[in-house]
């Protein structure tokens, strides 16, 4: 099968952009779907933007342990931001549902 | 043994429950309280003068599949209350007032409520309703009876009503908490009370645990329930889990109510507490649904777990 030269072009100018963008600054999603965190351990690089998105039905929140970040209430499709900065170990929780538990590993 | 005309009662409450609707209607019957249908309160002639109503996890702003009207489920709610013979001389809401704690949530809540003929409104809040990052709506709104604290007491004929917050202090991967301020706040204010004295007690949680798994219960309790089994009829009213759980224990009676939002799953079944979608023409018979009361130790007295399946 041939792929015009073009096309292969545009992909690569695409796949360089995407990469580019993701070291300028790493970010990492977490699935919140059936009353859990997914991944419920996620290891990131300092400097990370994680986003939580909420795929329930019910909604949820993200509390930091420590109080160093608290969401609103995410209703379905509502999406949550932070940016580790520091290394370190970081639990959270919804306060909905104490139950759903979750940790940021940040290294260095 | 000779038949305990309480107990009666309570069984005959209990069938009420079973054809139930979206509240329930608590009247003083020798000292104890017995929980009512209020369908059939609102037709049925002698039942006595209704002492309070409760209403719960009216969930103002929610909108998805398992009811996308909850405005119009609690609408008719509160038009089965005014059609009762007699009203309600106070109201409590077990919390969850609104879905996801926004100002015109609660304003929609509150205006609508002020149209419920049965007293004044006790609430205290569920975890719904505190998930601002301020934890403010609610208190701007209904904080003034508890000086902002969530937790207050009152008296009304002859009864007296302990009004608790458990949905603030969570810990992680637990249950409800009361937290020593507010258990030292109980003790002081049940100290010195007569034993006689009626007390109903109610949180948006439930007071015991339920179903740990998914936090369906209050971790320090224990405190404030040693207390209250000094007291000869004691009634522990919660919302939370949408769905009528009852336990009798000694003097103490515990009650869940449904919500008039929407229906939650049995203790365990499905991944997790959420709404429960059911066909939309089963959603209002779902109210209704029998409940199983299943009779328990002491075999003659205690009655425990009245589901709702």
């Amino acid at each position: 099968m041939r792929v015009p030269v073009a096309l292969l072009g545009t992909c690569a100018a695409m796949l360089l952009a995407v990469l580019t963008a993701a070291a300028a600054a790493p970010e990492q999603q977490i699935v919140i779907k059936d009353f859990m965190f997914g991944p419920a351990s996620l290891t990131v690089k300092a400097g990370t933007r994680v986003t939580w998105v909420n795929r329930d039905d019910e909604p949820h929140t993200i509390a930091s342990a420590t109080g160093l970040y608290r969401s609103g209430a995410l209703d379905t499709g509502g999406e949550f931001h932070f940016t580790f900065e520091q290394p370190g170990t970081y639990h959270y929780m919804c306060t909905i549902h104490p139950q759903m538990l979750g940790t940021i590993i940040v290294e260095p | 043994m000779a038949a305990d005309p309480s107990l009666i009662s309570r069984r005959s409450a209990l069938k009420c429950l079973a054809y139930g609707s979206a509240g329930t209607l608590f009247t003083l019957a020798s000292g104890v309280l017995v929980p009512l249908d209020l369908a059939q309160a609102a037709t049925a002639k002698g039942t006595g003068r209704p002492l309070f109503l409760q209403i719960s996890d009216t969930h103002i702003g929610f909108s998805k599949d398992a009811n996308p009207d909850v405005a119009g489920t609690l609408m008719r709610t509160i038009e089965l209350v005014n059609r009762m013979p007699e009203a309600p001389a106070l109201t409590i809401h077990t919390g969850d007032i609104t879905h996801l704690s926004k100002p015109a949530e609660f304003d929609l809540a509150r205006q609508m409520l002020s149209g419920l003929r049965a007293g004044d409104l006790h609430t205290v809040p569920g975890e719904h309703d505190t998930t601002d990052p301020e934890v403010s709506e609610y208190f701007s709104r209904f904080g003034k009876a508890s000086d902002n604290r969530g937790y207050y007491s009152f008296d009304h004929g002859g009864v007296h009503f302990m009004a608790l917050i458990n949905v603030l202090e969570f810990k992680a991967g637990g249950l409800g908490t009361l937290g020593e301020a507010q258990l030292a706040w109980a003790t002081a204010d049940l100290k010195g009370r007569s034993a006689s004295t009626p007390i109903v007690v109610f949180a948006h949680m439930p007071l015991w645990t339920i179903y740990e798994p998914w936090g369906w219960g209050t971790g320090d309790a224990e405190p404030l329930i040693a207390q209250l089994r000094r007291f000869g009829s004691v009634t522990i009213l919660n919302g939370h889990i949408h769905q009528i759980v009852q336990k009798v224990e000694g003097n103490i009676t515990y009650h869940t109510a449904r919500s008039t939002a929407y229906p939650q799953p049995a203790a365990g079944v499905g991944a997790g507490p959420g709404p429960l979608k059911v066909p939309a023409d089963e959603l209002s018979s779902l109210l209704g649904v029998t409940s199983v009361a299943k009779l328990h130790h002491p075999p003659t007295l205690a009655l425990t777990d009245a589901t709702l399946a």
